[in-house]
């Protein structure tokens, strides 16, 4: 009897700590990027936040990140686009439509995609997609319609809509997978009682299964977009990588940076204090950008969804 | 209850012992045992240094040396972290950098050039660029290939009217710093607009990390130009530019024009080894034949290796017989790689260098 009760405890305390670490470690991490960036936002302020310059020459230096949060939020809206319409029909497809002997091995498919290494979609996306991509979209598209300014540009094949699109190829498993399930946890006395007013297949979907399963749909979607804003490898390998003022893109097909890949690119290899900062900095930015979607994300669930924490209404 | 214990605590027992046990007996148990050393830094010459740790672990096969590249300012920084036994770099340490990591030591082990290799698909013939040519090109005042100032430097090529892509390093880099230095030598507009470093604020164009994916994107890229050292143009086969030297001759890069401008350059008032090699220049060497982007590399070392977390005796010894090694037999293995051979005065300053370093106080034998 004894024993039970102290066992008990024990494993409270343990299961308590473990979730502490948890915060822990997000602390520790907010603490270390603070403090490594203290010194460029010393020296620059806040014009570390607006500037566009990016520049380690000794006796030019100037660092701002506005370009690069520019172009993790165009990247990932981009993946968002062309991915969440894409993995919203994978899902719908899985769990509504196809035949029950290839659900599982389809559903398998799907999430082999997540083991891929990120840096093998680099790979191909350097060597196959960035060819596919200049021949097919971007020089079709920049001659047609380049008068627009958002297809106008340099269309090399390695620029922010490639990387977008590497970007939604790896976030669809993520919001399909997590979809499928939610679609599949609907009840059946949903689509019965749409069924028994004469909706058609894709009036059910559509109207009921979807609408009910909003909540868990909308939380997929934001866990791909976390995967989206943190990626790194991939992005850095089709981007183009280009830094300074030329980095604040005006169309889709210029080359451009995003946070995780300026800080990949440059941080190892930062000669001075000063630069090291600024990427220190850089990575501040980004822990800061992931948080606030994650805030906006939970808020508008919350808010517009009118759910309470995780729970499906 | 009691049973299931029992034997968890009799299983995690074995599983510690067998861990205590397997890390206790792989420690180094005396000389016979392999040595393991870890470098990094540029890219520019790693081909050659490649080449002379596999011929060096033939002759020595306790020996491992592993050098991960990763570009000249990565090889700087890890070396002042203490992270690698030895580090490489194009751009010889500046002083703040010199006051970042004290006593080290530069010992230039090979020469290579900086040459522009480029993908111009229906043109053949070499193309001639001169420095300030190239400058307008990287600035972006000249955007298209058969812009008069290109055309009138190549009357018998015929040049496509296309946008020109320039393609540069994304990371920090030697070889963009002996480029970039090259750049501000030739053309005051890309003084005074950009400067010279292992990392500048580029005016457009494609980055890329590394010279091999530099090397990649340029045959990849139609209408393309980027700067790789010679070992990689050649090593993949792409076509590359003749520079103007300062005689108004046009070069093409090669090991011959290579070992011209490094005689031309560093005949005399060379630094020693343990001083500031940041005014030595190959750039431009006054030579009729000499390539004029040329630069040496350097190995760069503390002077006490004890300063270095987990050197032993025999990691000591074996980096300094290396570092012997690769100034004096490695050197036959650079030409095959049209890196140039360094002339006999910079081998007798490596030769001091190398003898000053110590471990624990205590000289090492270099061979």
């Amino acid at each position: 009897m004894m024993r039970r009760i102290t066992g008990d405890k024990i494993f409270q305390i343990a299961i308590a700590a473990i979730a502490a670490s948890a915060l822990a470690i997000l602390v520790a991490n907010a603490y270390v990027l603070t403090s490594g960036s203290a010194l460029v936002f010393d020296t620059f302020g806040l014009d570390f936040l607006t500037g566009t310059s990016w520049n380690a020459v000794e006796g030019r230096e100037a660092f701002g990140v506005l370009p690069y949060v520019l172009g993790t939020l165009l990247t990932s809206g981009i993946a968002l686009l062309i991915g969440v319409p894409l993995s919203l029909g994978i899902a719908i497809f899985l769990a509504e439509m196809s035949p029950k002997k290839v659900r599982v091995p389809l559903s398998y498919l799907v999430e082999l995609l997540a083991a891929v290494p990120s840096v093998i979609y680099g790979l191909w996306g350097l060597f196959v997609l960035r060819f596919w991509s200049q021949n097919y979209i971007e020089i079709p598209l920049n001659q047609y319609l380049g008068w627009i300014p958002l297809f106008g540009g340099t269309p090399l094949g390695l620029d922010i809509f490639t990387a977008g699109l590497i970007l939604a190829i790896m976030i669809i498993p993520t919001i399909a997978s997590v979809s499928r399930e939610v679609i599949s946890a609907v009840p059946n006395s949903i689509r019965e009682g749409a069924y028994s007013i004469g909706a058609t297949k894709w009036e059910t979907i559509r109207h009921w299964v979807l609408s009910y399963g909003r909540s868990g749909i909308f939380g997929a979607i934001i866990l791909g977009l976390g995967r989206a804003v943190g990626e790194t490898m991939a992005v850095t390998m089709v981007i183009g990588n280009a830094t300074g003022p030329k980095a604040m893109v005006s169309s889709l097909f210029d080359q451009g940076q995003t946070l995780p890949s300026l800080i990949a690119n440059g941080f190892i290899e930062s000669p001075d204090p000063l630069s090291k900062s600024a990427y220190v900095g850089a990575g501040l930015v980004l822990l800061v950008m992931s948080i606030a979607i994650n805030v906006i994300a939970y808020l508008m669930v919350t808010r517009l969804f009118k759910v309470k924490g995780g729970a499906v209404e | 209850m009691k049973t299931t214990y029992i034997i968890a605590i009799v299983a995690i027992a074995i599983l510690v012992g067998a861990v205590v046990a397997y890390v206790f007996l792989s420690q180094p148990s005396g000389p016979s045992t392999s040595v393991f050393i870890n470098s990094a830094g540029a890219t520019f010459p790693q081909p050659f240094l490649n080449a002379t740790i596999q011929a060096y672990h033939s002759i020595m096969p306790s020996v491992n040396i592993n050098y991960q590249g990763g570009g000249s300012g990565a090889g700087i920084n890890a070396l002042t972290q203490k992270n690698v036994d030895f580090a490489a770099t194009d751009a010889p340490l500046s002083d703040s950098q010199r006051k970042a990591a004290p006593n080290t030591l530069h010992i230039p082990e090979t020469i290579g050039a900086v040459t522009l290799a480029y993908n111009l698909p229906d043109v053949t013939g070499n193309l001639k660029l001169s420095g300030d040519v190239l400058a307008e090109i990287y600035l972006g005042t000249i955007t298209k290939w058969n812009d008069p100032a290109i055309a009138g430097l190549n009357p018998t090529i015929t040049l496509p009217d296309q946008e020109i892509t320039t393609i540069h390093r994304s990371e920090s880099s030697g070889t963009t710093s002996v480029f970039t230095k090259y750049l501000s030598l030739v053309s005051s507009t890309w003084s005074i607009q950009i400067g010279s470093g292992t990392s500048v604020e580029w005016p457009g164009g494609i980055g890329a990390s590394g010279n091999s994916n530099v090397a990649s994107i340029v045959t990849q890229t139609e209408y393309s130009i980027g700067y790789v050292e010679l070992a990689y143009a050649l090593q993949n086969n792409m076509p590359v530019a003749s520079i103007q030297n300062s005689a108004g001759n046009f070069i093409v890069p090669s090991l011959t024009s290579t070992t011209t401008a490094v005689q031309s350059g560093a005949s005399q008032g060379l630094p020693s080894g343990d001083q500031s090699w940041t005014a030595v220049s190959l750039l431009n060497t006054a030579d009729p034949q000499a390539y004029p982007i040329v630069a040496f590399t350097y190995l760069i070392e503390y002077k006490e290796l004890n300063v270095i977390p987990g050197m032993t005796l025999e990691k000591a010894t074996a980096i300094v017989q290396y570092m012997w090694y690769v100034v004096h037999d490695g050197q036959q293995l650079s030409s095959s790689l049209q890196y140039a051979t360094l002339p006999s005065n910079v081998v007798q300053i490596n030769e001091a260098t190398i003898r000053s370093i110590t471990f624990n106080g205590q000289t090492l034998p270099v061979t």
